[in-house]
């Protein structure tokens, strides 16, 4: 889905591309002209369909909103609060992806307390947070001058298991001199990909993407409650024992880098990822019939990730297992072996 | 829905634990046995199960309440039959805090040390407790008890409290109020050697010092009629109110709830004629839902767990009075899960209404067909904002969704919703007696009509209290016999932990929703719990802020992570060890208030702070105390 595409009332959005099935043509309703819905976004005027997100009109107008926990192809859930902006009449402010453009809304981006609360909510993520693999956030952070180090310093990590034995509604008082995070060791436990929650900024997307708005197979979800609340499968129980099927969507809408490919986490511990060198390749998945387009990553020759555009029209960039993963049996044959064998004994933490 | 089972099997006490919900399987493919003819390529139980998705909750409970834990074999019966993945019922499990999801011991205090109990000696006691009984959450011996310190449990005018939990195949919960830790040992004792005592009776009476006076309204029959009796009920005007609303038909009564300019007693204020008005316009989009919210669990507060266990039947008539006016078929009542003799006496008062067909089908031979369920919260003070509270019901995680679109246009289920409070729902049959226009001449124009107060801490005479609006706090306290002992008043916290503190000096403050406004207080949920000059308040705010950083539902960044910065922060100002200046700190923390107040989801969030803010001015000064 594209923002400038958005039907303008009256257009025909009906594609002559769809196959006409056989028997009694179905006819398609015309879609219902939308009203027209005046707005003002810092202090400019515009016109938009019913319906339009803030965060659409905003892009319009050129506005750069951030965003953490919005993307196209997934349902909003408004969680992160980065995108808040200032609707005149509100008491609170608004999630600019989710709320709905009202007739004679006046809508400030900019102001103060927007960019308080934006700069607030990226240093409570960033004190509580590795970000180090979240270049969008970075950028944020710089934008707002965010300063998280004036929380203290970070306390000490999480021991393996300790925040997936995390009881609802109890803690452990802190000293308030360490600023408390989510830091943990990576879970490593199947050859394809790596999930490391230090990095999780409980954005949502992965249970999105593995639930309703894509996969329909409900791995992972939300557990916990609180500063306590994670992404977990049930009983926080391996992967390979839970249902995942490793289609590695969640993997694709990852913000922050905490769910990563095997290959590319082995490659950053040892030094060896390098982003400007790597080139990107369109290609079709050869595996079915289906026909998703794949980016594959390449470093050196070998193919190190693999993505699926989210423009594109068919998955809007989700994947199975063959086309996220299926490469590096067809490629790395020789690589794969040698990374089992040390792969088994680096189930550990840093 | 394709679901894959991960957990391990049940055993036969679990499967009779989910069955005593769901009843027996129907289907191969939800755990029966199969027929083979008739289920070799098909699923029947998939759409069915899903829709009964909202028997998660209750299936969770009846789980706890036998094994006192949820195992994954159990876990992965209920998904089986409800057609819920694993993950998300985990998520689910996980979310409450009178569930656990590991092997917990069947038999379990929690003990309260939450504002009204510190205020009397709960911290001792805990400390007590943990020399004798080790720490919280450490098996007592043979395993069979263990204690845990809990949130505000809705008792504090009979501070410090403790309520027993005892799971097993005849569950039971037991009162302790006041606690000691000499009973709270010796009750451990006892359900070791003899489960299965009754729930100890709590006379509602004891928590309203006024009963019996003449000009009560809400509280009149409280004491005085039996919780148990519908024909006492109906001797003391019980149903007559009803009757008027049957002849009056929907439209007006609610003209008659707008023209008395009741607004929401949940803490929101929101005029409730609207919101009936909202919900009655809906006529194309059916069903509607009626919910009332008696998830009660802000600290300080407990008028509706009294209402509720003193004159249940009053609820209930109330109830079908708002379904009838906004045209809903089925009511919610959602009960905090710390409030066992209220959820039993509402669960009888209900039974007892439907075997005489004032629920159910052609309701006093009238064309209105209204009947009410009850759910048991478990242990999140979030799923009192009622869109958690939909969220909770529906079986899914307490976590409030983004407004709009509001409850009125698409509530629990999706439908058109009325979620009203207990306080609220009550004064409808005191509007139907008298007439909206003469219930609004009663209190200020800007608060109409009799408020219920939670008085707590150090009072001389604590319990609910119903006044006009308008009454002022000196008034108010003065009734309730002023402050207890011989010390000097030091602070009021006025409408719970989500509220805000007031100095003594503020005593003259007329108690309306204007009123409070006007010194930069709200009346919240009606707490008004009073602190005398030996209270340490830094321990206060540091509970409060504990408590916000507990009940946060994790969903969105300002409020998971302001909650625990805000914590961490006073815990420095306590220690003496503030990072760089006080004044630093003070507008770091008003900082984090101000992004949790502007940016947070949920009302949880945005009040999160208030109480601390408003207390922050007398910092020093408390710093500078001396304690006994
Ligand atoms: C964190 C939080 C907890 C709440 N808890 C309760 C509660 O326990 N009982 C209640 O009636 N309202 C509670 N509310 C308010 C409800 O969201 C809602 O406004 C109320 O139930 C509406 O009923 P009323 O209009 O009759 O007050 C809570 C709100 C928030 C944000
Ligand atoms: S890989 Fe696919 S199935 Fe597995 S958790 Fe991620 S989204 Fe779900
Ligand atoms: S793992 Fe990634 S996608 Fe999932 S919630 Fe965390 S940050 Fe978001
Ligand atoms: S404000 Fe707090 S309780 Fe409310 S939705 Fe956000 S995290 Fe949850
Ligand atoms: S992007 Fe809008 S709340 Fe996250
Ligand atoms: S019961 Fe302990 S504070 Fe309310």
């Amino acid at each position: 889905m594209s923002f400038e595409s958005q039907p303008e009332p009256g257009s025909s959005t009906v594609s002559t591309l769809v196959p006409v099935p056989a028997g009694p043509v179905p006819i398609i309703p015309e879609p219902s002209p939308r009203q027209k819905v005046d707005i003002t976004i810092d202090g400019q005027k515009l016109v938009v369909p019913e319906g339009t997100t803030l965060l659409e009109a905003c892009r319009r107008l050129g506005i750069e909103t951030p965003t953490l926990c919005f993307l196209e192809n997934l349902t909003p859930v408004n969680v992160c609060r980065i995108c808040v902006v200032e609707v005149e009449g509100s008491r609170v402010l608004v999630p600019a992806c989710s709320r709905k453009a009202e007739p004679g809304m006046v809508v400030r981006t900019d102001s103060e307390r927007v960019r308080l609360s934006r700069r607030l909510v990226l240093e409570f993520l960033a004190s509580s947070v590795d970000v180090s693999t979240a270049p969008e956030l970075k950028n944020y952070m710089q934008r707002y001058q965010a300063r998280p180090e004036r929380f203290g310093p970070a306390a000490p990590a999480a021991p393996a298991g300790g925040r997936d034995a995390a009881l609802p509604g109890l803690h452990i008082l802190p000293e308030g001199t360490m600023a408390s995070t989510v830091a943990q060791p990576v879970k490593i436990d199947n050859e394809l990909y790596v999930r490391d929650y230090s990095k999780c900024i409980l954005c949502y997307k992965c249970v999105e993407a593995c639930g309703v708005d894509a996969q329909n197979t409900f791995a992972i979800a939300v557990a916990g409650r609180g500063f306590d609340a994670r992404i977990s499968t049930e009983y926080a129980m391996p992967l390979p024992e839970s249902a995942c099927v490793y289609c590695g969507n969640c993997i694709g809408v990852c913000p922050t880098g905490a769910l990563m490919f095997r290959s590319e986490y082995e490659m950053r511990r040892a030094g060896t990822w390098d982003e400007p060198k790597q080139t990107r390749t369109d290609t079709i998945c050869p595996y079915c019939g289906v026909g998703c387009t794949l980016t594959l990553h390449v470093q050196d020759n070998t193919i190190v990730k693999a993505t699926s555009p989210l423009e594109q029209d068919i998955t809007r960039g989700h994947l199975c297992i063959k086309g996220r993963f299926g490469w590096q049996f067809v490629q790395n044959r020789g690589n794969l072996e040698a990374e089992e064998k040390s792969g088994l004994e680096s189930n550990r933490d840093d | 829905m394709d679901l894959r089972l991960t957990g391990a099997e049940p055993t036969s006490e679990e499967k009779i634990a989910v069955e005593s919900v769901l009843g027996p399987p129907d289907s191969g493919w939800v755990g029966g046995t199969r027929r083979s003819e008739l289920e070799g390529h098909a699923a029947f139980g998939g759409q069915a199960a899903r829709a009964k998705r909202h028997l998660l909750l209750p299936v969770l409970h009846a789980i706890q309440s036998r094994f006192g834990w949820i195992s994954s074999g159990a876990l992965s019966y209920a998904c089986q039959r409800l057609d819920v993945p694993p993950a998300e019922a985990f998520g689910v499990a996980s979310f409450y805090g009178l569930f656990s999801v590991t092997p917990r011991p069947p038999v379990v205090v929690h003990v309260c040390d939450d504002i009204a109990c510190l205020a009397s000696g709960a911290k001792a006691m805990c400390e007590k407790l943990e020399q004798t009984l080790g720490s919280p959450g450490s098996p007592g011996p043979e395993g069979r008890t263990t204690w845990l310190r809990s949130p505000c449990l809705g008792l504090c005018e009979r501070a410090p409290a403790a309520l027993l939990s005892a799971a097993g195949k005849r569950s039971y919960e037991k009162v302790l109020a006041p606690a000691s830790p000499e009973t709270i040992t010796s009750c451990l004792n006892e359900t070791e050697s003899e489960p299965g005592n009754l729930l100890e009776r709590l006379e509602a009476s004891l928590a309203v010092p006024q009963v019996g006076q003449a000009e009560l309204r809400l509280l009149r029959r409280i004491g005085r009629v039996n919780p148990e009796s519908l024909d006492d009920y109906r001797a003391e005007g019980g149903y007559k109110m009803l009757r008027r609303a049957l002849e009056l038909g929907p439209d007006r009564v609610i003209r008659e709830v707008i023209d008395s300019k009741l607004v929401g007693r949940g803490g929101a204020a929101f005029p409730a004629g609207k919101k009936w008005a909202a919900v009655a316009a809906q006529t194309a989009r059916r069903p509607h839902y009626l919910v009332c919210n008696a998830d009660e669990s802000e600290p300080g507060t407990f008028k509706d767990r009294v209402v509720m266990e003193g004159d249940p039947f009053a609820l209930v008539e109330a109830m079908t009075i708002a379904g009838f006016a906004a045209g809903c078929e089925r009511g919610y009542l959602y009960v905090r899960g710390e409030y066992p003799l209220a959820t039993e006496r509402m669960a009888r008062a209900i039974e007892r209404t439907r075997e005489r067909g004032l629920l159910g089908d052609n309701i006093l031979g009238h064309r209105l067909s209204f009947d009410i369920e009850i759910r048991r919260g478990a242990g999140a003070y979030i799923c009192g904002e009622e869109t958690a509270l939909f969220n909770s019901i529906e079986g899914f995680r307490g976590e409030p969704r983004n407004k709009p679109p509001f409850p009125t246009e698409a509530g629990l289920f999706g439908k058109p919703t009325v979620v009203n409070n207990v306080e609220t729902l009550i004064n409808v049959l005191d509007i139907l007696g008298r007439g909206g226009a003469a219930y609004a001449s009663t209190g200020t124009s800007g608060s109409t009509g009799t408020k219920l107060f939670c008085l707590s801490g150090h009072i001389a005479r604590p319990g609910v209290y119903e006044v006009p609006f308008g009454t002022t706090l000196r008034q108010l306290i003065d009734l309730c016999g002023g402050v207890s002992g011989s010390r000097g008043l030091q602070a009021i916290l006025l409408g719970g932990a989500a509220g805000f503190f007031v100095s003594p000096q503020q005593l003259d403050t007329p108690l309306t929703f204007e009123g409070t406004r006007a010194i930069g207080a709200s009346l919240g949920s009606g707490v008004v719990m009073l602190f005398d000059d030996t209270v340490d308040l830094k321990e206060i705010l540091l509970r409060i802020a504990a408590f916000f950083r507990d009940e946060s539902c994790g969903q969105c960044v300002p409020c998971r992570v302001g909650t625990v910065r805000q914590e961490e922060l006073l815990h420095r100002l306590a220690d003496g060890r503030p990072m760089g200046s006080l004044a630093k700190e003070t507008s770091l923390l008003r900082e984090i208030g101000q992004a949790m107040r502007d940016a947070s989801i949920c009302g949880l969030g945005q009040t999160a702070s208030s109480a601390i803010e408003s207390a922050m001015a007398g910092w020093e000064r408390f710093n500078e105390r001396k304690h006994p």
